[in-house]
């Protein structure tokens, strides 16, 4: 086992307020992860962190041993919360750009997700739902046989068959090399899915542990533990 | 076929359930071969890592047995499944009757309430 994700006392500070605060976190190759915490815990802000397109204030960020940067984003597929996607651009031409950008993109694969979610390649990204335009998205993210899979708010626009479709997929493109961390709020309908779950409250990591082992020493789905943790 | 899961209980002990009903009913026959652990994971929507667990378990329990390379499969010993189903017989039949308690129900009269239902229906 070996580590593809560390963190140490990592910290952003936007003026006066810290989105994470001394975060400590190890994550191993061949998990999926959740990372769970309410609004404003610093997940996304993590996961930023991850993918270069932030840097720290204070502490330090490694995949697979070296700072996010070129190296690191090769091995590193990233779903965004947002639409990044040139919305003028049709499946196909999505496809096409994947391949030319990422050596580890299989066409065949996406191609093969976009009909079972009976998403049609000729159309433009402009053209779909906001929850199609979320599955075009993830099903190219998911085509690429990355280390590291960072996946922020992958399920939290489509609808629950869809839900399914994408966590089986995620199941079913585990691999032993692969990890998988994803962000949500939908824990009830992601926790069986997991292996370890990681607990976000105001920038730190409040807890950190296997899924299943979790449950039984609570007596208590994920889902519900959350829901004392943070109580409102 | 779904696999819904209870928040109570941690999901490998589910699934061991599970995957023991299904060898019982023969929906699993004896020396049959199982899925790979991903595909059953995929079907029942579980962590890849979760399902090994528990087959894993069935394999202590010597429900299942692994060839190194072609795969698992449900053990071929009949008594042992038959054992199996007592088994399960048993716990549901204790659980049955400490409902039926709870309701007031001595055993004699649980039992005389079975009788009749079995009759009726």
């Amino acid at each position: 086992m070996s580590t593809i994700l560390e963190c140490s006392g990592l910290t952003k500070r936007y003026g006066s307020v810290y989105a994470l605060n001394g975060a400590d976190l190890t994550l191993e190759t061949g998990r999926i992860v959740g990372l769970l915490g309410p609004n404003g815990s610093g997940k996304t802000t993590l996961i930023k962190l991850a993918n270069g397109l932030l840097t720290p204030t204070s502490g330090t960020l490694t995949i697979d041993g070296a700072a996010p940067g070129k190296e690191t984003r090769a091995k590193v597929a990233y779903l965004p919360d947002a639409d990044y996607l040139p919305d003028w651009m049709t499946l196909r031409d999505l496809t096409g750009m994947f391949r030319d950008f990422y050596g580890d993109f299989d066409p065949v694969k996406a191609r093969e997700m976009f009909s079972s979610l009976g998403l049609d390649e000729k159309e433009r990204l402009k053209a779909l739902s906001k929850g199609n335009r979320e599955k075009t998205q993830l099903v190219l993210t998911m085509s690429r046989a990355a280390k590291l899979y960072l996946l922020d708010e992958p399920i939290g626009g489509v609808d629950p068959a869809a839900r399914d479709y994408i966590l089986r997929t995620i199941i079913g493109n585990y691999s032993e090399n692969g990890t998988v961390l994803l962000s949500t709020h939908l824990i009830a309908d992601v926790e069986n899915v997991l292996d370890e779950v990681v607990f976000l409250k105001q920038g730190q990591v409040l807890l950190h542990e296997n899924a299943d082992a979790l449950r039984e020493e609570r007596g208590k789905s994920v889902d519900a533990i959350f829901r004392e943790v943070f109580a409102c | 076929m779904s696999w819904i899961f209870s928040g109570e209980k941690p999901i490998y002990t589910q699934l061991v359930e599970r995957l023991q009903l299904r060898i019982v009913t023969g929906e699993y026959p004896p020396g049959a071969r199982l899925s790979s652990v991903r595909d059953l994971a995929a079907e029942a929507a579980v962590n890849p890592n979760t399902m090994q667990r528990a087959l894993a378990e069935l394999e202590n329990m010597g429900l299942v047995y692994s060839q190194r390379t072609s795969g698992r499969f449900v053990t071929e010993d009949g008594a042992k499944i038959a054992a199996l189903r007592e088994q399960l017989g048993r716990e549901k039949v204790r659980r049955f009757l400490a409902e039926m308690r709870e309701l007031g129900y001595r055993r004699a009269e649980a039992a005389a309430l079975l009788e009749t239902e079995e009759e009726e229906a």
